[in-house]
């Protein structure tokens, strides 16, 4: 990592991002949201990973590791989660080393978040810099 | 070096899986009362998930029973963490897995072995979920259960004694959850709401130590 962002065209993978909800029409449509605001940059790594292991609300172990395989490009994978059992998944997969090599749980607000890392990782942005845009979407009041 | 307890309770692959045996069906059984705990503080799913995870867990073993105690213990919270869906799932995957993976490759293991791994368990949940005693979680029955634990094999316990103290303990440590105020999870949000209602997790978790004891008291005849 050179801590430079890459040109959207260049050589360098782009980051992956991994929207973890309890409800998976959450996880999609905000999925949705964040790859529409890229401003047509159409290729960015994003899976949702969203509701239980019986479809219901809840937490997936199997579709989070699905998710992050997914868009693993090799230049890390950013994990934002919404509540409780998906921290705590997401805690206890990389605990276990059981995402990819360079996969990050990333501290930030759910929606802002997700909106800030797939703009930043759609631009080339590395891992860090994609963690440091979620995590700045913390700061952004709104009155 | 004879890991074996003097009074001849091998803590093997085959206690562990009567254990889980056990537990599944305790699970089963208590699964309504887990969820009728839950729907006050909680969202309602606890019972439910833990069956769902238990029940997976004892087919996966039964169709693939590992050989060695802490084979068990890993091959269950693996289950429980892809399983279970709630936050209870990677809770106890973590705890059973890393007191799994602290048994080692060991066939037969003695009781203080069990205890110092099911310490390294608990902590890991703790440390997992930021949580401590008197936050109103499954650590306010754990915590109590190795304790005694502790205590009672220094003591010169039986295994079959101790494991009846964990147990006795955790149960206490239970009823202790009733007038706490949640500092973890949904609960939490409740605030002073959350106080006068017992903790499923806790309860959960003493019903499994509990199922320890009966494995080790039939076990021990």
């Amino acid at each position: 990592m050179t801590g430079a962002p890459a040109s959207p065209q260049g050589a360098a993978p782009l980051v992956g991002v991994v929207l973890v909800s309890h409800s998976a029409a959450v996880a999609e449509a905000v999925a949705e949201l964040a790859a529409g605001l890229t401003g047509g940059a159409g290729d960015v790594p994003v899976a949702p990973a969203g509701g239980g292991p019986d479809g219901g609300l809840g937490t997936s172990s199997d579709r989070i590791a699905a998710a992050a395989r997914s868009v693993d490009r090799g230049a890390g994978v950013a994990v934002i989660v919404d509540l409780g059992s998906a921290v705590l998944t997401v805690k206890a997969l990389l605990a276990e080393a059981e995402l990819p090599e360079g996969t990050r749980l990333v501290d930030a607000p759910f929606l802002e978040g997700a909106v800030a890392a797939v703009v930043t990782a759609s631009a080339g942005a590395d891992l860090a810099a994609v963690e440091a845009a979620a995590a700045e979407a913390y700061t952004y009041r709104k009155n | 070096m004879n890991a074996l307890p003097a009074d001849g309770t091998a803590i093997d692959a085959a206690f562990l899986r009567r254990w889980l045996d056990t537990a599944a069906t305790v699970i089963d059984r208590e699964s309504k009362r887990l969820t009728d705990l839950d729907s006050p503080i909680g969202d309602a799913d606890h019972g439910a998930n833990m069956r769902r995870g238990f029940l997976a867990a004892r087919t996966a073993v039964e169709q693939e029973p590992p050989d060695t105690p802490g084979g068990v213990l890993v091959a269950l919270g693996r289950q429980l963490i892809s399983t279970v869906g709630g936050a209870s799932g990677p809770l106890y995957g973590t705890l059973l897995r890393r007191t799994g993976k602290a048994l080692g490759d060991e066939p037969a293991v003695s009781a203080a072995q069990l205890r110092d791994a099911l310490r390294a368990g608990v902590e890991a949940v703790a440390q997992l979920g930021g949580g401590a005693v008197g936050d109103k979680t499954m650590l306010d029955a754990l915590y109590p259960a190795v304790d005694a634990l502790t205590a009672a094999l220094d003591g010169g316990g039986s295994t079959a004694e101790a494991f009846g103290a964990a147990a006795a303990a955790a149960d206490e440590g239970v009823r202790a959850t009733v007038p706490l105020r949640a500092r973890k999870g949904r609960a939490s949000y409740l605030g002073e709401r959350s106080v006068g209602h017992q903790d499923p997790g806790a309860t959960s978790a003493a019903l499994l130590i509990t199922a320890l004891a009966d494995t080790a008291k039939g076990a021990a005849v």
